[in-house]
């Protein structure tokens, strides 16, 4: 099971699955990160605690914890 | 008997509009642009925390426009979305105006479509339509409105654009009955919707709410459709065939959460109202966006937090070569402004009044007014350009370590222009816990009414060139204070789980001059608003307290050595004396000689303890009461008066330090404890900041003073 924070910067890839609690799930969703949405990384804070992505047009940012609950997989 | 002969002649009808969208999207600067208001502006998420009203007319209608805080979806994720939830389901409004932001409208469109179940008038507004149109994407809003069968109009807050048709457009949707949106779900979901209907129709059940509205909003597991439902005696036949359908929707997205397999529903039709509207003129290279290719160099992992404070730190450097320019003149013009108005006054105690007390005391407060500007510049470029939420992604990790969530950092930055905003900003956190902890520091972040004593202290201390660094190492430490104060009350007081950091960047966005201007203009104007009343007030109250009682025995004896003295030197060290010790022995003197004993370990004589006093009730005064203290005690010497001097002259180093780290940490200033009360949702809490900031200040003021005199200052 592939997870968004072992994604590299740059790469591309599609959500599986989300993890995440009720509350978490729905901002996530909120944001346009649900199953089949494409999403790609585009930066690492330092020692990755912290990540950007892109979802659609939007930039999200993500804390490593959060991105550990989020499955994806190759587009 | 003429009564009614000049009666109104037209009798308005009232329509009351709210706004509501995701954050970010404009709706604030669209009612700024239908409207003469200057809401606040910025470009990141969750400007606006709380609903606001404005009122204009536009031909013979009066409007009410509700600014409610931006919301991603309907939950009550954070405080101020459940603002906007709370206000749209009281239903206290005609029309609901839904702004979407025209360049991202799959995501905008989400909330839209929850929009549609409130079964209420409402139209969109198609904002952001110039940057959509640099950006090469072409919303076809006619047929947006035909396939939604809402009405869609394209505007631009930014550049007026579409405003005109948007009212005429709210007032043709008044005026007409009301009708249904469109939302068409995928089979599997329709096919359950039309179960649910039917069994209502069977029953004749009897509702203003469309059956298919009814019926969504109980696939949804909408509370009140529930509720009211729920009494009804349909309820015992229809709860099975509920349950059912919501199974089969679940079964049919392949979760146990019915909102999320509603959220795809949404999603993929939003993606087949996008595919048949927008045109994207310009073909998709995979080309980076400007955002982008500057946001790898702002939030670069290793360059971007040095870049940030090397931000800082410049701001505060142009603060003090910048400021002190104008400065200089305000300077020279209040000591004009002493002399020539204390010429033309007679009676002595009235000209006392006057020069020592209004002018000296709000002098030393419209003096940093140049410095404030420049603060408040910088506030207003972080606020409007998107750097905000870089620095609160920049910060995360750090700020993570010390118990704070990223998001803290935009109450936090706006607690340094004002503690006021800040609390209520404070609002953007989701949890409480996050909430209070944030509140409880945000008097650690110096706000702009502090700035004039550090100035003034830096200068009085430093010299020129290393005094704008100085500045800058006062704000850091108070920040750093803040961070330390915040671990140390989550590891006792706000223990508990770390919640989920999930935000949105804005774009960059290049401010318009106007909205910059406007932004610190009304900041400006409110300080100098205050200066001219409360500070006036309050410095005329401390000018009193400082003269009165008069002691006659002191004076005669004085007045008779004054005439005796040979020299003019003698006789000025004698009127200096004779005023020190008058002002010792009255109000004030009493108060601070009562409180000194208090002060004294940390180095400060009863002037600074009064001045800090005075301090709880506006941090302005802190300086307009040292102005009003030290033009007393000096107002004799011929030379222009200059607060800065009388500062280097009368107070020691160490003392100065401890002084300046109590006015970094302890209690805010009177409004702002009121504003921080209702936000922390009691009065406990106030009596926990006050213990709080009194605690830490006396002990790190102590050891500052100590401390620097070890090191020999
Ligand atoms: N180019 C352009 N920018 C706009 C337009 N409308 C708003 N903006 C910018 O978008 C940003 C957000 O504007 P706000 O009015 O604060 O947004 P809001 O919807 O009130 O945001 P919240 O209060 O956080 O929900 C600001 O930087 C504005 O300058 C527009 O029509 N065109
Ligand atoms: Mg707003």
């Amino acid at each position: 099971m592939k997870k968004l924070i072992d994604c590299e910067k740059g790469e591309k890839v599609k959500v599986a699955k989300l993890h995440a609690n009720h509350d978490l799930k729905q901002r996530l969703i909120s944001f346009g990160i649900m199953k089949d949405a494409n999403i790609q990384v585009l930066e690492h804070a330092p020692r990755k605690k912290t990540i950007e992505v892109k979802v659609g047009k939007m930039r999200i940012a993500l804390r490593a914890e959060e991105a550990e609950l989020i499955e994806v997989k190759a587009l | 008997m003429n009564e009614h002969v000049k009666k109104c002649p037209i009798i308005a009808n009232h329509i009351k509009v709210a706004l509501v969208g995701q954050p970010n999207v404009g709706k604030s600067m669209l009612i700024n642009s239908v409207s003469n208001a200057h809401l606040h502006v910025g470009n990141f998420s969750g400007v606006t925390v709380d609903k606001t009203e404005v009122l204009f007319d536009y031909k013979h209608y009066h409007f009410t426009v509700v600014d409610l805080p931006g919301t991603y979806a309907f939950t009550d994720y954070t405080i101020e979305e459940r603002v906007t939830k709370e206000y749209l389901c009281a239903q206290d409004y005609d029309i609901i105006i839904n702004v979407v932001d025209s360049t991202n409208l799959e995501k905008n469109l989400q909330l839209t479509a929850e929009l549609f179940t409130m079964s209420k008038k409402m139209l969109i507004a198609l904002n952001m339509s110039d940057e959509a149109q640099k950006e090469g994407i072409e919303v076809n809003a006619e047929y947006m409105s035909e396939l939604l069968n809402v009405s869609c109009v394209k505007v631009s807050a930014a550049q007026k654009t579409g405003i005109e048709e948007l009212i005429n457009t709210v007032v043709k949707i008044y005026e007409e009955p009301k009708v249904d949106p469109k939302l068409i779900f995928s089979e599997a979901v329709e096919e359950e919707i039309q179960h649910i209907v039917s069994y209502l129709q069977k029953h004749k059940y009897e509702a203003t709410n469309s059956y298919r509205n009814i019926a969504i909003n109980l696939l949804k597991e909408n509370k009140k459709t529930y509720e009211t439902l729920h009494d009804d005696p349909i309820w015992i036949e229809l709860q099975p065939i509920l349950i059912e359908a919501s199974q089969h929707v679940e079964l049919h997205h392949d979760t146990d959460d019915i909102k999320e397999a509603l959220a795809e529903e949404y999603a993929s039709f939003n993606r087949g109202v996008v595919a048949e509207v927008v045109k994207v003129k310009k073909p998709i290279k995979e080309e980076k966006t400007l955002t982008e290719r500057i946001d790898s160099l702002l939030i670069h992992p290793l360059y971007g937090i040095p870049i940030f404070l090397f931000l800082m730190w410049g701001l505060f450097q142009l603060t003090f070569v910048l400021g002190a320019v104008p400065m200089d003149w305000i300077n020279l013009f209040f000591g004009w402004l002493g002399n020539a108005v204390g010429a033309t006054i007679g009676n002595d105690d009235i000209r006392s009044l006057v020069v020592d007390g209004l002018i000296a005391g709000v002098g030393a407060v419209i003096l940093f007014v140049p410095n404030i500007i420049i603060l408040f510049v910088g506030i207003a470029l972080l606020e409007t350009t998107g750097y905000m939420s870089r620095v609160a992604f920049l910060l995360d990790g750090f700020f993570h370590k010390f118990g704070l969530h990223g998001q803290s950092f935009i109450p936090l930055v706006t607690g340094f222009g004002c503690s006021i905003p800040a609390y209520m900003s404070a609002r953007i956190l989701k949890n409480d816990r996050d909430r209070l902890l944030t509140l409880f520091i945000i008097s650690f972040m110096s706000c702009g009414a502090r700035l004039p004593v550090y100035v003034l202290f830096a200068g009085a201390f430093f010299n020129e060139s290393i005094a704008g660094n100085v500045l800058f190492a006062i704000y850091i430490t108070g920040a750093m204070l803040g961070l330390i104060a915040a671990k140390v009350l989550k590891m006792t007081a706000f223990k508990g789980a770390d919640e989920p950091f999930v935000m949105e960047m804005p774009k960059y966005r290049l401010p318009s001059l106007k909205l910059v201007w406007h932004t610190v203009l009304s900041k400006t104007l409110m300080y100098l608003k205050k200066a001219g009343t409360f500070i006036a007030g309050a410095t005329v109250l401390i000018w009193f307290l400082s003269n009165y009682p008069h002691n006659l025995e002191l004076e005669t004896s004085y007045a008779h050595k004054i005439e005796q003295a040979q020299s003019k030197q003698e006789k000025n060290k004698l009127t200096n004396e004779l005023a020190s010790k008058g002002l010792q022995q009255s109000y004030l003197g009493r108060i601070g000689k009562f409180s000194e004993p208090v002060f004294e370990p940390l180095g400060l004589d009863w002037r600074m303890a009064v001045a800090l006093e005075a301090g709880l009730a506006a941090k302005e005064v802190v300086v307009s009461t040292l102005g009003v203290l030290y033009a007393l005690g000096d107002n004799v010497s011929e030379t222009t008066y200059s607060l800065k001097d009388a500062i280097s002259k009368n107070i020691s180093f160490a003392s100065a330090v401890a002084f300046i780290v109590i006015i970094m940490v302890y209690l805010p200033c009177f409004a702002a404890s009121v504003v921080f009360t209702r936000e922390a949702g009691g009065i406990k809490y106030f009596f926990y900041l006050l213990a709080f900031t009194t605690i830490t200040a006396y002990v790190l003021a102590y050891l500052a003073y100590h401390i620097t005199l070890l090191l020999g200052y």
